[in-house]
């Protein structure tokens, strides 16, 4: 045995090794006690910053019906991929792991990801939308592979009527950048749905309900697991139109595939029961969230099936627009319904012909003739004694050369010319030859669909000019039963003060279009009630396309009112390069008043 | 195995805090699974239980097995580990970029763990072997130091950041017991200051990157916080917010949402930390410096120099990990990855901790004894 005392140095170094350890242990005691009691309050909140989350709910976006109750738009449940770029460490290898069950390429993520930069990174960002059952499961049995990823549950819009109405309903979409900097959307937030386009659009406010907010416990993958507290959201409004989706689904059948618009409204109301453009499109593929693909095909169609061709296409009124005329010669004096004038078929006015369309002329024509036959030369005379001025202060009147006032967006104002408007706009001054283009509704003249339908409407509807309108009730969140509905009263724009005895007369030379031996609408007479219009050929000018002869055929209008004794129903038909007004559009006007006053005798409403 | 002598003189009040604490470790364990263990899996905690049984088992051997007979095969223990750390890096498993592992039947095992007992105890039998009363010279520091490179080089190379670190304190500890010239001692800490940048280079280039990376985030946790910074951060955030008195068992929002990564192995402590907060570690602290003064105590009254120097081998490798181990959940020193003894989930270390500290059970039981 060796003796102790000779290790006495080594046993006092081991001494100092003891201080040396618990001298090591107070200082992560030290370190403990300054974590958890001078800051522990910094750290608990950090805590609950990693734990609780708060995140916003969608509201249920309200529900579209048409005049009788039937559903127009809905939101159906639809299951989405969405990213909470907060939890995702690795964001590459996460979108790799995504690609086989989204489908999607990574540039397109990426893309998606990129163009969501200011996003909220605690939200889920939706990368696809309107996932299968099966890619459902595919997600969730691997989320713990995917943190971050989230199968995230919405209301989806859908149009169960697919492309019937189309231009009407609009489509919804998610708030653009751009819109978030309106005033309409300040208060919104990234990714939120919106309308975007028709009704949809119009009445977002109504429509979009607000936002819930809900706190929520998450785990490391940022996945729900309790919620703690949850302000719910609200859900838009239901709004009732004024529509008759069945008086819709007939109009775009009568239309058919020609190119063109539909327009019946409810004469004393303005009430729009019918608005038809043609081509459509699908609500559905636009209103999801990412479709790209669907979009770029849509917006590069040639035949332009995102134009609402009854409020956005213009075109010259062409023979419709004698109406205009023949009001504006009675109202001044310049013309009545005896006097008469010799047609030849042409008339001589400066250095040119002026053609009539029936080269054979009308023979001796008063303005009942002359409105019946469509005489042009009868209204080239008309023209020119009135002056252009004076037919721009008829047309205004009438309502053309500005908006209806309809409920939806980037309505068309058309163009009804003055002496005024070419020195300023043209810079030249008026030609008197114009004048008589003018008087047959060709020449600078353009108008809507829509502002056509309202012109007549102002025949049949006593020299009221009314505003044609969409929206018939609001039923507010909460009164889903239909108890409490706030409707809309008709708005009066003007009174055109028109004279009782003119508009007899006119609407006598209408019923005679149709009834008449030699009238141009003849093909509009039906068994069923009544009908008066007037058709119209306008010119389609400038486009030529090689090969395709349709393209330069004339527009052929229709506008027509029914019964003409107590006229309820005002519906003008336009089918693009269609040729022959009263062949091509008085037949689809029959077919659609027909269908209104079938419907009417069945069900009083 | 058991002679009577070991029972009469077995220390029940040491053996009662190792008990204690890895009673601790074993109810955090069961917090810290407690939502991650699947429905039809065999708890972590129940098989902890078993890997304590095995290892009391290695306790008791340490305790029987005489220290001097394991100095005298000091040297063939440290020829062996020596084969291992080759065999591991020619034919190893890697684990989380490293090859540290060995697969021997069902058990992986980690020969790292045993080169740093083997090299303690070879270094440990040279300086009794070859005792030095005013302080060893360079030459006969030549042999300890080679002792000493080989190992730490061959672990540095799987790579073990942890380990070569326990077995360069060690060996430093030891050096400062046995003393060297004060004139040595002088030159060395001269030459350590002017070529650190040197070495600091070459330790820097042969690091892997996600050991960069650890070191990186280290010096600033909130660069990345979702990446390498997040184990830190979590871990900081968990035993700040356990508070004067912690969120209780099952409460840790920290631990059972899933935020904090390794709760049962290596951040154990941050789990115990949140659930019983400021109170909790002033107990769990108490347990460790009272084993730790215990064992030091134990080799202070050794009845040989050997004794002496193996006991406080045994003791500075248990408190490095410890301070490491808890330093490092404290964002007080970079992630590398070892566990903390007692506590942490995982049989290796259990068995050789508790086989070590068995050693020092039977230093204590020899000073008694006389032959």
């Amino acid at each position: 045995m060796e003796p102790q005392d000779k290790n006495r140095g080594l046993q006092q170094r081991i001494g100092y090794l003891r201080i040396f350890f618990i001298f090591l242990v107070a200082i992560i005691l030290f370190k403990a006690w300054h974590m958890q009691i001078m800051k522990g309050k910094y750290y608990r909140e950090l805590a609950e910053n990693n734990r609780i989350r708060s995140v916003i709910v969608p509201p249920l976006r309200g529900i579209i019906y048409d005049r009788n109750g039937e559903v127009m738009a809905k939101n159906v449940a639809s299951f989405n991929i969405g990213l909470v770029l907060a939890d995702i460490k690795d964001l590459e290898l996460t979108l790799e792991k995504l690609a086989p069950v989204t489908g999607l390429s990574l540039n397109e993520m990426k893309e998606r990801i990129e163009d969501n930069k200011n996003y909220d990174p605690f939200s889920p960002l939706i990368i696809k939308d309107d996932i299968s059952m099966k890619e459902v499961a595919l997600i969730e049995s691997r989320k713990w592979f995917l943190p971050g990823v989230l199968v995230v549950v919405e209301g989806r819009r859908e149009y169960p009527h697919m492309d019937s109405a189309a231009h009407l309903l609009g489509y919804v979409g998610e708030v653009s950048r751009s819109q978030l900097k309106e005033t309409e959307y300040e208060s919104e937030l990234p990714g939120r749905i919106i309308g975007q386009y028709g009704i949809e659009k119009v009445y977002d406010k109504f429509l979009r309900g607000s936002v819930g907010r809900k706190n929520i416990e998450v785990d490391a993958t940022g996945r729900e697991r309790r919620v703690l507290n949850i302000v719910e959201p609200v859900s838009g409004d239901n709004i009732i139109l004024s529509v008759d989706i069945r008086l819709q689904k007939m109009a775009e059948e009568a239309l058919g595939e020609r190119r063109g618009a539909v327009v019946a409204m409810e004469t004393g109301t303005g009430e729009i029961l019918a608005l038809a453009s043609n081509p459509a499109f699908d609500p559905n593929l636009l209103s999801r969230r990412l479709s790209p693909k669907v979009w770029h095909e849509i917006v590069n169609d040639p035949a332009f099936p995102l134009n609402n061709r009854a409020t956005q296409g213009t075109y010259p009124p062409g023979s419709v627009f004698k109406i205009v005329m023949s009001a504006g010669g009675l109202e001044e004096g310049l013309i009545d319904n005896r006097a008469r004038i010799s047609c030849s078929g042409g008339m001589h006015f400066g250095n040119r012909v002026f053609r009539d369309w029936k080269a054979e002329g009308h023979g001796s024509v008063d303005l009942n003739k002359a409105i019946v036959e469509s005489c042009d030369v009868y209204f080239y005379q008309l023209g020119n004694r009135m002056g252009v001025d004076t037919i721009e202060k008829y047309a205004s009147l009438f309502g053309l050369g500005d908006v209806t006032g309809i409920d939806l967006p980037s309505e068309k104002k058309g163009l009804v010319p003055s002496t005024k408007w070419k020195l300023e706009a043209r810079k030249e001054r008026w030609y008197p030859g114009e004048t008589l283009s003018v008087s047959i509704g060709q020449g600078y003249m353009s108008v809507t669909p829509l502002q056509q339908a309202v012109m007549i409407n102002t025949v049949a509807n006593s020299g009221i000019l009314v505003r044609p309108r969409i929206l018939k009730g609001i039923i507010p969140e909460g009164f889903s039963d239909g108890k409490r509905v706030y409707q809309f009263p008709t708005v009066e724009i003007r009174k055109t003060g028109i004279h009782e005895n003119t508009l007899k007369i006119i609407k006598d030379a209408l019923k005679g279009v149709v009834y008449n031996p030699g009238g141009t609408g003849g093909a509009a007479r039906s068994s069923l009630t009544e009908i008066a219009g007037k058709t119209g050929t306008a010119q389609a000018v400038g486009r030529r396309f090689q090969g395709d002869t349709t393209r330069f055929n004339d527009h052929a209008w229709f506008a027509a009112f029914a019964p003409v004794d107590k006229p309820e129903i005002t519906v003008v038909v336009l089918v693009e390069h269609g040729g022959h007004g009263g062949a091509e559009a008085a037949p689809v006007a029959k077919k659609i008043i027909e269908e209104y006053v079938k419907k009417k005798h069945h069900s009083p409403l | 195995m058991l002679k009577k002598s070991t029972i009469a003189l077995f220390d029940w009040k040491a053996f009662t805090i190792i008990i204690l604490i890895m009673v601790i470790g074993l109810s955090t364990i069961f917090s810290a699974t407690y939502t991650s263990t699947p429905e039809n899996a065999t708890p972590l905690y129940l098989k902890q239980v078993g890997w304590i049984f095995i290892g009391i088992f290695f306790l008791l051997l340490g305790t029987s097995i005489d220290y001097q007979s394991i100095a005298r095969y000091a040297y063939y223990l440290y020829a062996f580990s020596f084969l291992l750390l080759i065999v591991v890096l020619v034919a190893g498993k890697s684990g989380f970029g490293a090859q540290r592992w060995l697969a021997i039947g069902g058990f992986s095992f980690q020969p790292s763990e045993l080169a740093k007992l083997a090299t303690a105890f070879a270094i440990t039998k040279y300086f009794s072997d070859y005792p030095a009363r005013y302080g060893y010279n360079v030459r006969e520091l030549l042999i300890p130091g080679v002792l000493i490179a080989i190992p730490v080089l061959l672990v540095l190379k799987q790579p073990d950041l942890g380990t070569g670190m326990v077995i360069t304190f060690v060996s430093v500890v030891l050096i400062l017991l046995v003393r060297i010239r004060s004139k040595l001692f002088g030159i060395m800490t001269l030459l350590m200051f002017m070529s650190f940048p040197f070495l600091w280079q070459i330790f820097w280039e042969n690091l892997k990157e996600y050991q960069k990376t650890r070191l990186l985030t280290f010096v600033n946790p909130s660069a990345d916080p979702t990446g390498t910074g997040y184990h830190i951060i979590q871990s900081k955030i968990a035993i700040g917010s356990g508070g004067f008195s912690g969120k209780g068992i099952l409460q840790s929002t920290q631990s059972q949402l899933n935020f904090l990564p390794a709760r049962h192995t290596d951040f154990i402590f941050s789990v115990f930390a949140e659930e019983w907060g400021f109170i909790g570690i002033v107990v769990l602290l108490a347990l460790y410096i009272l084993l730790i003064t215990w064992g030091l105590d134990v080799a202070i009254k050794a009845k040989d120099r050997l004794g002496m120097l193996m006991g406080c081998s045994v003791v500075t490798i248990f408190t490095f990990y410890c301070v490491i181990n808890i330093g490092m959940t404290l964002g007080v020193f970079p992630v590398v990855g070892i566990p903390l003894p007692l506590m942490s989930y995982g049989g290796t270390s259990m068995i050789t901790t508790l086989f070590s500290l068995g050693i020092l059970f039977n230093i204590r039981k020899k000073r008694f004894l006389f032959y």
